[in-house]
């Protein structure tokens, strides 16, 4: 509710993470509308999850996106982007922006954050020296990548440097291999990440980082940059200690500087090591000048996390609404967000307060160091180093400063299976979610109060997790163990004749060797009471097993089954018994419009279509009446067929060489291309001829949902693959695969599977990544979902296809390998089988007689059902009866 | 399949409104053998659509195991002539058909709407369905319209 007086202006210096969390914090309390808010933001955007930065490379900025867009469009909420703030008026309380521009505020809120710190280090300036602290950063780090590579001859790499190992730096490391560039890490100190990891962490870390194919340097410190002789780009560094290494481009990544210039030039008080000066309130000298995040210095130093800058934000926000919050000091736990490589820290992790003990587990060969650091009892955790195995860590870190349980803490170390780490029950306060402040209290109420019944609506409700995800696996946990106790059971039962869920119901029917709905049902199906009376039971029908009484299953289930029959190899989906299971779209092989017609589309794979192949389907479409539409999977649409003039026109397109597109189907609909190689200047691989053998291939598998894909022949993506379940784009070493895309209500981008893969081992990983999702996937469940709900997410079904970390690969493979030797095309079998030509009657006393209460208009020169209002006026032109050739 | 039908037996049901059977044109709609177990079948009487079922021989259909069943063709939540295409089931032990647009579910022995899925009826219709008496002699399914 808006207060009808006149709201208060805050101002807001700087668009970063933290200003966001400040202003949805205001938003989400301020209920009253007691303030304005106006955020001034120096870079060209809206703010983004700067954490996040090397997602950029894989998902674009999508995949750097932060919270609710909406809050930049609430009304009290004002966003200048590219609009630097000059200078600050304390006496006047007015700032004034980049175009001279002045504004007023009642209260200033700075959260300029940090740039990154360039050291003294001679030919810094050198082009190709970059640092790592903005989308524009990585964006020009990449285009020189990029033009390095394109300067070269094939096969020589570009060599990159990162000087500084920190987390920053082992990041920026991972975003240079990420780009196909060689990366060495040139660290000053003792050891890799040395803020948070102590020695034998480092050690580990170090083997970690060699096996991605990042070289490491320790303890060396850089002299100089050189520039290379001709081009004079940067090309060379020279180390104190006499080495040299060649490079086409360094990353500077030594630390950050606080934007504190404003603050000094308006007379604020400024730290020892910079930063504006603030109290536990976050409150600056000036008592309507506030600062937050990685500028503020708050009990004597800056934070540079943005964990503890959400905390002041909303510490600042709580005091701008009369509260009386105050700064309860900085979680620093962090965790290395780069793949494949597990780092985390938290508290105390040198082991620096007096008689801390230390528990160590270490296996130098797999590259794990496990560190607890306790009190001098062994019991209370003050912090820990995980290296190589992060798993313990979501679930230690809100125990920090807690007492550990059991005797052994040693037992919260082993891996996992190897030793019985007692159960965590986590104290209401304490802080799971630490990027958004939620406490595992805040979870269990969203279980208890607010009725959540997952990980997706728990995350909705809480914002746990909604940031780095590192804390998730605790919070299913923590979700789990509430609905357990709250007696909520989730029912994934499919509908009220099978208590299993779609995936449990595959496997029964796959490990039963079952092939009808009716043993299917007997065997698994719910009994229920029939209240009309006894059962005509005739014993000698069955076999000894007991159907289930009262139970023939319902629209919900019996297709379900259907697919789960097909996906299992069960000939024809028309034959004898399966038949009655299909939906009536796959019962007529045709899409059901409004007015009870059908839509047929034949199989055009890729997109591709001869010009005879188009006239055929003019030409049909001519003869019958049918209205046409190209649709979005690159094929074309005919409308208004009746069931008993879909054999007629079936046997046309068969006789021209067309089969069943299967767009009536929960199965593969299109892989649509762009042309690709063929014919386009651009084009590295043949993306009509990929998208061909892909359609062909998976043409006729039956899944949960629709699957749809599409393949690209350059990075331009014209075929807009990455909104498809499985997208494909090429790249000049061969293929990227992208999966869980779609459109639709919830667009979904796909993300990354794997790169440059041969054309073989691309069937492969998305013969598994089908297989695996047909097997496994709820009802309706989208590939998108379904991925999300998968142990692991989409490193977990990388893990189980790509290296088969379930042993279930071979018979993944196998099971495609049969669906691709038994495909027929469906309407072909129906056209030679009069017992299945017998179902395409529109009457079965007059099979040939159209429906009367059928009615056209036409519009834009083709006909279309009439609306009723059309139907009472009598405007109807076009009735059943039209003339058809046959 | 054996096929399992009363023959020479005279069964009616129906809601459709008399309970005098004298008022029933009873018409033949097709042979027993021509409606699949467990799917439907339109029949066109003049400008009446039926939709007719032949349920399976199965002990989960109870009592109404291998009976025949006639609702109206007209799906009152789409309007068009389509209830013959919906899947066949139960519903607590009741014989049942979804409309094939929007998936209400109806009892084929009352017609009644079991589940509405969030729908209302077009064009004013009512929600249940008008059931029609049905009559199988030696093979022959008859359905009786007022």
């Amino acid at each position: 509710m808006v207060n009808s007086g006149n709201p208060q202006h805050l101002v807001v210096i700087g668009g970063g993470m933290v200003a966001q969390r400040l202003v949805e914090a205001l938003r989400a309390r301020d209920d009253a509308g007691r303030y304005r808010v106006t955020v001034f933001a120096e870079e060209p955007r809206a703010p983004y999850d700067r954490v996040g930065l090397t997602r950029w490379f894989e998902e674009g900025p999508e995949g750097i996106a932060l919270g609710d867009p909406s809050l930049w469009a609430d009304p009290l909420v004002t966003l200048h982007t590219d609009r630097k703030i000059e200078s600050i008026d304390r006496a006047a309380k007015t700032v004034t922006d980049r175009l001279g521009k002045v504004h007023a505020y009642d209260e200033l809120v700075l959260a300029t954050g940090s740039s990154a710190a360039m050291p003294p280090i001679p030919g810094n300036d050198l082009p190709g020296v970059f640092v790592y602290r903005t989308i524009d950063d990585v964006a020009a780090l990449r285009g020189w990548v990029e033009e390095k590579r394109r300067s070269y001859p094939e096969g020589k790499p570009v060599r990159g440097a990162v000087i500084g190992g920190g987390l920053l730096g082992l990041e920026a490391a991972g975003a240079l291999t990420a780009l196909d560039a060689q990366a060495t890490v040139i660290e000053f100190g003792t050891h890799l990440m040395g803020v948070q990891v102590d020695l034998g962490g480092g050690h580990a870390l170090k083997r970690l980082i060699n096996g991605k194919g990042i070289g490491v340097r320790a303890e060396t410190a850089t002299s100089q940059m050189k520039p290379h002789r001709r081009t004079g780009h940067v090309g060379r560094l020279d180390f104190a200690d006499g080495g040299r290494l060649d490079v086409d481009v360094v990353v500077v990544a030594t630390g950050v500087r606080p934007r504190d210039e404003l603050g000094r030039a308006a007379g604020l008080p400024v730290g020892e090591r910079g930063g504006v000066v603030v109290d536990l309130t976050c409150r600056t000298e000036d008592p309507h000048v506030w600062a937050v995040g990685e500028v503020a210095c708050i009990e004597g130093r800056c934070l540079g996390l943005v964990a503890p800058g959400n905390t002041m934000a909303e510490v600042v926000v709580d005091r701008l609404l009369g509260g009386l919050a105050e700064f309860p000091g900085a979680d620093t736990a962090t965790k290395l967000k780069l793949s494949g490589v597990d780092v985390a820290s938290f508290g105390d992790a040198h082991a620096r307060t007096e008689d801390a003990v230390e528990v160590v587990w270490a296996d130098p060969v797999a590259g794990v160091y496990k560190k607890l650091v306790l009190s001098d009892d062994a019991r209370t955790l003050l912090g820990g180093v995980f290296v190589g195995d992060a798993a313990p860590y979501a679930s230690l870190r809100p125990m920090l400063g807690a007492e550990l349980p059991g005797d052994d803490p040693s037992a919260f170390l082993l891996p996992e299976g190897g030793g019985g780490a007692p159960g965590l029950e986590l104290p209401d306060d304490a802080n799971v979610c630490s990027c958004n402040n939620v406490s595992a209290g805040t979870i269990r109420g969203a279980v208890t109060e607010h009725r959540c019944t997952d990980v997706p609506g728990v995350k909705a409700c809480t914002r746990a997790g909604t940031t780095c995800g590192a804390c998730l696996p605790l919070v299913k946990k923590l979700v789990d163990t509430e609905l357990e106790r709250a007696g909520i059971e989730v029912s994934t039962a499919l509908c009220e004749h099978f208590e299993m869920s779609r995936a449990q119901l595959f496997d029964a029917v796959r490990v039963a060797d079952l092939h009808s709905f009716s043993d299917i049902v007997a065997r698994f199906g719910v009994s229920t009471e029939v209240p009309t009376g006894s059962t005509t039971g005739d014993a000698s029908l069955v076999e000894p097993v007991e159907t289930p009484v009262g139970n023939r299953g319902c629209d919900i289930c019996k297709p379900v089954v259907a697919s789960i029959l097909a996906s299992l190899g069960n000939g024809h989906i028309l034959a004898g018994e399966q038949s009655t299971l299909q939906d009536t779209n796959d019962h007529m092989l045709a899409n059901l419009q409004k007015d009870g017609t059908y839509s047929v589309v034949p199989r055009m794979p890729g997109g591709e279509v001869t010009p005879e192949g188009l006239i055929v389907v003019g030409q049909v479409a001519k003869d019958f009446g049918l209205y046409t539409k190209i649709t979005g999977g690159q094929r074309i649409d005919m409308f208004g067929a009746r069931v008993d003039q879909l054999p007629d026109i079936w046997r046309r397109l068969v006789d021209a060489g067309f089969e069943s597109g299967h767009a009536y189907g929960k199965s593969l609909r299109t892989v649509k291309s762009c042309v690709g190689s063929t014919w386009c200047r651009y084009g590295v691989q043949d993306s009509v001829g990929m998208a061909v053998e892909l359609e062909l291939r998976y043409r006729g598998l039956r899944s949960p949902h629709k699957l749809k894909m599409g393949v690209s022949g350059c990075a331009r993506e014209c075929a807009e693959a990455r909104g498809k379940d499985v997208g494909v784009i090429a790249t000049d070493k061969g293929w990227n695969v992208y999966v869980g895309g779609n459109g639709g209500q919830t667009p979904r981008h796909a993300k990354l599977l794997a790169e440059d893969l041969t054309s073989e081992e691309l069937l492969r990983t998305i013969d598994r990544f089908l297989m695996y999702y047909v097997r496994t996937a709820d009802r309706l469940q989208r590939t998108a979902p379904w991925i999300e709900e998968v142990d692991g997410g989409l490193e977990g079904v990388r893990e189980v296809i790509m290296e088969d970390s379930l042993g279930i690969c071979a018979d993944l493979d196998a099971a495609m390998a049969r669906h691709v030797e038994n495909y027929e095309d469906e309407w072909k079998a129906v056209l030679e089988d009069p017992e299945k030509l017998r179902r395409f009657s529109s009457f079965v006393n007059a099979p040939k007689d159209a429906d009367p209460s059928l009615a056209y208009v036409t519009e834009r020169g083709q006909r279309r059902p009439a609306t009723s209002a059309e139907r009472a006026s009598g405007v109807v032109i076009a009735g059943p009866k039209l003339e058809v050739r046959a | 399949m054996t096929v399992h039908h009363v023959s020479d037996v005279q069964v009616t049901r129906g809601n459709w409104g008399s309970d005098n059977p004298s008022e029933v044109r009873w018409e033949r709609a097709c042979l027993l053998t021509d409606l699949f177990p467990e799917r439907g079948a339109a029949a066109l009487f003049g400008d009446v659509q039926v939709a007719l079922f032949r349920l399976p021989d199965d002990a989960a259909y109870g009592v109404h195991a291998g009976q025949v069943y006639a609702v109206q063709n007209l799906d009152p939540f789409s309007a068009a002539n389509v209830i013959s295409r919906g899947i066949v089931g139960t519903r607590a032990g009741e014989p049942t058909v979804a409309a094939p647009v929007y998936k209400q579910v109806f009892s084929l022995v009352t017609g009644t709407c079991l589940v509405l899925a969030d729908k209302t009826p077009k064009d004013d219709l009512p929600a249940d369905l008008v059931t029609y008496p049905v009559e199988v002699r030696e093979d022959v399914i008859y359905v009786g319209l007022p």
